[in-house]
């Protein structure tokens, strides 16, 4: 678990694709860089999509896990 | 091909197409990349005014079970294929251009269009400016 602070949580559960990632990108644009972002999704393709999303926009996916069926990722803001 | 553009021919009206081309242009906008997307014939006539959020049907291949599998993702709160397109405009750079050829043919002026249409092209500005970028065709 990450010590340091939240800066913004996205939370996209319900959400189908490609509305977490979506909502995600959105939310990083507002960030300034270095800044974490949290985000809750129930979608089963969130876990390949946000690393690969992490992968090419150069955002750094810092943790993940999975509880009860809802993916929980963390990214630093580029 | 890094920064070339992703474009996206739709030709296709039904709900489930639209909303794929949707999907797949959302997509390539939350990974930062323009995207291009080319109306031309019933996927131009979707995007009239009049039609954009009426009921425009699915594929032949839905059948009864696909049909009924779709009414209830939009009942347990997937927007429609319009709605997805508009967030994703407003994320990132997806330009999309009326089919001229489609519109002399199917009668379309522009302004009976959706705000979602940014404008009308031919064949040839549309592959021009996609560049080296991939064409998908829905």
């Amino acid at each position: 678990m990450s010590t340091e602070q939240i800066a913004q949580i996205v939370d996209a559960k319900g959400l189908s694709c490609p509305m977490p990632i979506v909502k995600t990108a959105q939310a990083a644009k507002g960030l300034a860089s270095g800044q974490l972002l949290e985000v809750l999704a129930t979608d089963p393709g969130s876990t390949k999509d946000f690393t690969a999303w992490a992968k090419a926009t150069g955002n750094e996916l810092v943790e993940q896990t999975v509880e009860g069926g809802v993916y929980r990722f963390v990214l630093r803001k580029k | 091909m890094e920064d070339e553009p992703i474009n996206i021919v739709l030709f296709s009206g039904t709900e489930d197409r639209l909303q794929a081309a949707a999907v797949m242009a959302s997509g390539a906008a939350a990974l930062g990349k323009k995207v291009n997307i080319f109306l031309q014939y019933w996927g131009l006539d979707a995007f009239r005014k009049d039609k954009v959020s009426t009921s425009l049907g699915l594929a032949p291949e839905a059948g009864e079970r696909g049909a009924a599998l779709v009414a209830a993702a939009a009942k347990a709160g997937q927007q429609p294929w319009h709605a997805t397109l508009r967030v994703a405009k407003e994320l990132g750079e997806i330009d999309i251009q009326a089919c001229s050829l489609s519109m002399d043919v199917l009668k379309i002026e522009e302004e009976d269009l959706d705000p979602l249409v940014d404008g009308v092209e031919g064949v040839t500005a549309f592959y021009l400016n996609a560049g080296d970028g991939h064409i998908l065709f829905i």
